[in-house]
């Protein structure tokens, strides 16, 4: 597939508008405004396009969700929180490719009526932002944003929001806390922030590369867009490889990709020609899969069918130096410390399941510590206001499931079996 | 507090325990920062002025390194809210720091695709280059080392983020060489990041 998100992020200033522009920047956006607004919303839905941020929830549908004859103002966020850890395609798209990221979101201004669109991008990514907020001058400046874009009538104003180092906030209502000057912690739902979301007022939220397709769509139609990619699971793709591979980085591939292909042709295979131990397929919250499951398409049913997800479409390869007690152990690290202490099940059930994690690893678990640890990650399973705690008990579950042996072998021998030279008092 | 007898509370503070922060000097923003901020405060409704407080407390920690009590109660009535509800949210966010920290703030990624690459080892090294434990602060006041979560740059893994610099593809020599070169050039050793070259700033 001929790339299309990052078509010309190779080239010197592809951040820039005059570059931008000669690779058709802003014409989604001025065919858009002379269209009616239920129009663009219908093409979206058409296109099949799905979420790019996780959920892989259908965007057309979540813009018609936003009631049409509120008083109230509307507003557009665009999720640029990218916290998921193995995540890092968003980067790319807001850093070398932003105007496509503003079209977007003004787009989505347009078909849902709003106005104002922020967004909200991660506080470690301040020269990303700097990036954003210099686009954002310049697109103003030539009537691509501001008032009466393209002469339509229209008017949309983008604004920057960084935050401060909370992976909550990219979980959707989190972030409208947050934006509102509070902390990341996630709202009860319904309502849905479709009808009351920021400032209690009608929100559409969508990932960075969510929004970075509706361009296309508008320009090449929504038949072009679902052309691409298995049935149900439409359009280009941006996947981060990251671990042991060869070459880590961005790839942007139609969804038939499978796992296999995306870490032996795109990122080079397994680093020093090692074997494949584990990969983990769509961000830290996403089971892991044995190298028997890769053989599937890496799209949204592909992977669910292979018992994970797709997710962020962050792939964390792991070569059989990896223990995988440890990683276990280093991802539950993660979300204690992420977990933002609204939900007792996820808070108290991440401390618990790091101690016992630490526990075997360090070699002084007991076998019964296996059904303990079972036990406190099935009883957050189902039981916080948000996905965090079905995130958190993934990497738990899914390596007790395919590697149970390696916890057992811990315990046993009392110490990790396999500290590879990589990591700490190697 | 042990949830299980054979497990020592060992993981560190508490998310819901509260460490005082600093008290500090007395604050007030420099003219300059405090017409940045009501920039800032101009994309926001002005009933919601409160959407501001996270920019204000990110200008706080550019003018002096940290947010103090005193910076806390300055940024409530800048901002329109009190000092326990910006010290609320100046304690969830690990971006911001209650208490002083060093001149150079370390951070070594330690999330997964990092930790795989060697983020333990770089983190070690460190460690023992500046004879201080992450979350520790040097006796010069120069050097604060911290191990942070996914900072979203896990294809130039291990990263160390210098204040707001990243430094990429980081090895242990690495990471021992940056600490003398920051000792030895300052600000200067910081121009070597991966962004700073390419964009030629």
């Amino acid at each position: 597939m001929e790339p299309v998100l990052t078509k010309f992020v190779h080239e010197p200033n592809s951040f820039t508008l005059d570059v931008s522009l000669t690779h058709g920047a802003y014409e989604g956006l001025r065919k858009a405004v002379t269209m009616q607004p239920g129009e663009v919303i219908d093409a979206v839905k058409a296109s099949g396009l799905r979420g790019r941020g996780g959920a892989g929830f259908p965007a057309g549908m979540k813009w018609g969700f936003v009631p049409k004859d509120s008083p109230k103002p509307k507003y557009v966020c665009c999720n640029a929180d990218e916290s998921e850890p193995g995540t890092f395609k968003d980067h790319v798209l807001m850093e070398r490719n932003p105007h496509l990221v503003l079209e977007g979101v003004a787009i989505a201004c347009y078909a849902i009526g709003a106005t104002t669109g922020y967004i909200y991008i991660r506080g470690e990514f301040w020269h990303v932002a700097a990036v954003l907020e210099g686009a954002i001058a310049e697109a103003r400046a030539r009537g691509c944003l501001g008032a009466d874009i393209f002469g339509s009538g229209f008017d949309c104003e983008i604004h920057v929001h960084l935050g401060a180092g909370a992976y909550e906030a990219g979980e959707e209502s989190a972030l409208l806390e947050s934006l509102e000057g509070k902390r990341a912690q996630p709202r009860l739902r319904p309502p849905f922030p479709a009808v009351v979301g920021l400032y209690g007022c009608p929100t559409v939220i969508n990932n960075v590369e969510t929004l970075a397709n509706v361009p296309f769509i508008i320009v090449n139609g929504p038949e072009w867009f679902s052309g691409i990619g298995p049935e149900k699971n439409t359009g280009p793709k941006l996947f981060c490889v990251s671990g042991h591979v060869n070459a880590p980085g961005v790839y942007e591939a139609s969804m038939h990709t499978t796992l296999r292909q995306l870490i032996y042709d795109h990122a080079g295979g397994i680093r020093g020609g090692r074997q494949l131990k584990a990969v983990i397929p769509g961000g830290s919250s996403t089971p892991v899969l044995l190298p028997s499951a890769i053989d599937v398409p890496a799209s949204f049913d592909g992977v669910a069918a292979a018992g994970s997800m797709l997710g962020s479409a962050a792939m964390i390869v792991m070569d059989d130096t990896t223990c995988m007690v440890w990683a276990a152990e280093n991802l539950i690290h993660f979300y204690r410390h992420e977990s933002c202490g609204k939900c007792t099940p996820c808070r108290e059930g991440a401390d618990w399941m790091l101690r016992i994690l630490r526990k075997i690893e360090r070699g002084d678990g007991a076998m019964r510590d296996l059904d303990l640890l079972e036990s406190v990650a099935r009883n957050i399973n189902g039981k916080t206001l948000c996905p965090f705690g079905e995130a958190e008990v993934a990497p738990v579950l899914s390596t007790l499931q395919h590697f149970r042996h390696e916890y057992e072998a811990h315990i046993r021998e009392g110490r990790c079996p396999l500290h590879a030279d990589w990591r700490r008092g190697a | 507090m042990t949830f299980h007898p054979n497990m020592p509370y060992d993981t560190g503070l508490h998310a819901s325990a509260r460490q005082l922060p600093d008290p500090g000097e007395p604050f007030a923003f420099t003219p300059e920062r405090r017409a940045r901020l009501e920039e800032i405060a101009a994309h926001y409704p002005p009933e919601r002025r409160r959407s501001a407080l996270l920019p204000a407390l990110h200008l706080v920690q550019h003018q002096q390194g940290h947010v103090s009590a005193r910076a806390m109660e300055h940024v409530a009535e800048v901002i329109g809210v009190t000092p326990a509800e910006v010290e609320d949210v100046v304690s969830y966010y690990s971006m911001f720091y209650a208490q002083p920290v060093g001149t150079y703030v370390l951070q070594v990624c330690r999330t997964l695709s990092c930790a795989l690459n060697g983020a333990e080892r770089v983190t070690d090294v460190l460690s023992r280059t500046l004879g201080i434990k992450p979350g520790e602060t040097d006796a010069s006041g120069m050097f604060t080392l911290m191990e942070v979560e996914c900072l979203g740059a896990c294809d130039r893994a291990p990263v160390v983020a210098v204040n707001e610099h990243w430094h990429e593809l980081v090895t242990p020599e690495a990471a021992a060489r940056l600490v003398d070169d920051l000792r030895a050039r300052g600000p200067a050793a910081l121009s070597g990041c991966h962004l700073c070259v390419e964009k030629g700033k």
